[in-house]
């Protein structure tokens, strides 16, 4: 597989992030099924389905965290397939987790700021102070401004609450400056008004930043997305814009059962 | 700021009594006692480091630090000079702390403590069986201490200081460590693997790098063991001796600076000065474990600090109790 079969003909430039024929079987169960999908740069798509269609283990499959039995992944228009999950962070891919993944001994600080160390040739270095890194703990500030949470910097992870901790999950995405960026449930757990908060913030991320998103709440999710991917029993069952996915009558059926 | 100054005035007073200890300690016995709590606390901040940092616990330690002893020892018996044994038995502990990681980092939790295990058995079994080359239980004598720019080490009290210089240089290797970005590394690894795998942190290479550098500072501490008791036999590198590094590390207090060095000396006190009164130190040794891990089950550095701070905040709460009710008052 080249580099070339995901890019489109012509001059138009290759989807950010592109999967091709992608399948996964846990055991005997498909949990992805020839999935294709090509997501422009710039975009925002949303991937909606029920419970168990699969849409975390896609995730796991574009970041590397799992390997996939047949099929291919393209990044930029280069096939990422075989690149280890950790060098996908490295050429620009970010995540954040439906089941919040931080660091809970740490400060809300110390967390953003091994997000950027994960990116930095300073993480093998035994010898200085990080917390005197000042342009890692600056840049770590300035991630935790835009979700709003500069003001809690040096508090314990322990003594947040669970909306502040889903945009900490943000911020150190945000903080390793993705070209593309997967999020999980990002408004999963929280309240109205936090809700609100995040979709602003969300709205607020610049265009030269691909965003995929999973998410169950259709009110902020659907106002946000520009494209939508229906997934259910791990296969790709509606596809296309905003209106048309949500007229179609096989949403309708998945979600509504009949 | 107080407490930095607090924590400076700490550390200056320990390093001054470390400094002029012979002096106020004349019986020579005791200046040896010194020297073996240093020692094993060299080891024990080896231990610490994938212990506490990297969540990895290894039961194999004894393993290695015979490696670099029985090396040095039978270099030395051979007719080799100090300096080239030694440099010698550190590269050998560092190619076999390769070996073991290679092999023990397939795994994490019971599945690494298992694997290291069998390692540090394995190495038990060839100075125990490989009487050829380790003569067996009759062990390897090492015939004198070296000379340090033009120090005998040979006294007890040099010794001590030369301990003390080595012990001093792994403290501040440690407290470098445990704030550098590769101490942050390790311990992400720790609390989040799959996390820093996502963030771009190559977690087997930095658990890799950990047990290098545990690995050194085990033989060093090796070294220092082999030229304290001049002597080194297959016990050296028993699970038992293995089991006890563990233990110095977590009762005095996993992933912290001081507990290891305060484990070493629990250990150390307990077999040989305990043990002159107290003919059944084992099971004294066993009861302090059992209390300690009672009552502190994070260890007694990090457990004093804990109950120390609970009993500091009820007396600073007491009389903002007393003037809220005050106020209350009409």
């Amino acid at each position: 597989m080249t580099a070339s079969a995901a890019a489109p003909a012509g001059d138009a430039p290759p989807p950010a992030l592109a999967v091709r024929g992608l399948t996964k079987s846990f055991g005997g169960l498909r949990v992805t099924e020839d999935v294709n999908l090509a997501v422009a740069p710039g975009e925002r798509r949303l991937i909606i389905g029920p419970n168990g269609a699969g849409k975390t283990t896609l995730f796991n499959l574009i970041t590397g965290e799992i390997a996939p039995d047949t099929g291919a992944i393209f990044f930029n228009g280069a096939d990422i397939t075989r690149v280890p999950s950790r060098q996908r962070a490295h050429l620009g891919l970010a995540r954040t987790y439906q089941i919040i993944t931080l660091f809970a001994r740490d400060t809300i600080l110390r967390n953003v700021t091994l997000a950027l160390l994960g990116l930095s040739p300073l993480r093998w270095n035994p010898f200085v102070d990080l917390d005197r890194q000042h342009h890692l703990t600056d840049a770590a500030r300035a991630a935790l401004a835009r979700v709003g949470l500069e003001h809690l910097a040096g508090r314990p992870l322990a003594q947040t609450s669970y909306g502040e901790r889903r945009r900490v999950e943000i911020a150190m995405a945000l903080a390793q400056n993705p070209k593309v960026l997967l999020l999980d449930e990002p408004f999963a757990g929280l309240s109205v008004d936090e809700r609100r908060d995040v979709a602003t913030l969300l709205r607020a991320i610049p265009r030269d930043v691909t965003i995929v998103m999973i998410e169950h709440d259709m009110d902020v999710a659907l106002e946000f997305a520009e494209r939508i991917t229906l997934l259910h029993f791990g296969e790709v069952i509606v596809e296309g814009s905003r209106a048309e996915v949500v007229a179609d009558p096989r949403t309708r059926e998945v979600y509504l059962g009949h | 700021m107080r407490r930095i100054t607090l924590r400076s005035v700490a550390i200056t007073v320990a390093v001054l009594l470390l400094a002029t200890l012979p002096l106020w300690i004349a019986n020579t016995y005791y200046v040896n006692i010194a020297s073996q709590i240093l020692l094993f606390a060299v080891l024990a901040l080896a231990l610490n480091v994938l212990v506490g940092y990297g969540g990895l616990v290894s039961l194999g330690h004894a393993g290695l630090f015979a490696i670099a002893g029985y090396t040095a020892a039978l270099l030395l018996e051979a007719g080799h000079g100090h300096l080239f044994s030694d440099l010698a038995a550190i590269v050998a502990v560092l190619i076999a702390s390769a070996v073991f990681a290679v092999l023990a980092l397939r795994a994490t939790g019971i599945g690494f403590l298992m694997i290291t295990l069998a390692l540090g058995q394995i190495v038990w079994g060839l100075a125990y069986r490989w009487a050829g080359l380790t003569h067996g239980d009759n062990g390897v004598n090492v015939s004198g201490r070296p000379t340090v720019l033009g120090v005998s080490l040979a006294g007890a009290i040099p010794f001590y200081f030369a301990t003390l210089v080595v012990f001093l240089v792994a403290v501040a290797a440690m407290a470098l460590f445990v704030r550098s970005p590769f101490g942050a590394s390790l311990r992400g690894t720790r609390d989040q693997p799959r996390r820093m795998n996502a963030l771009g942190y190559n977690v087997w290479l930095i658990r890799f790098v950990a047990f290098l550098f545990s690995g050194f500072w085990t033989g060093v501490a090796g070294l220092l063991f082999i030229y304290y008791n001049q002597f080194i036999s297959p016990q050296v590198a028993a699970l038992q001796s293995s089991a006890e590094a563990l233990l110095m590390v977590i009762s005095g207090g996993s992933a912290t600076l001081l507990g290891p060095i305060v484990g070493a000396a629990i250990v150390v006190i307990m077999k040989n000065v305990v043990s002159a009164y107290v003919e059944r130190w084992n099971m004294a040794l066993g009861i302090i474990f059992v209390l300690i891990i009672t009552f502190m089950p994070e260890g007694l550095v990090p457990g004093s600090v804990r109950l120390w701070k609970a009993a500091w905040q009820r007396i600073r709460r007491r009389p903002a109790t007393t003037a809220a009710l005050e106020e209350q008052r009409p």
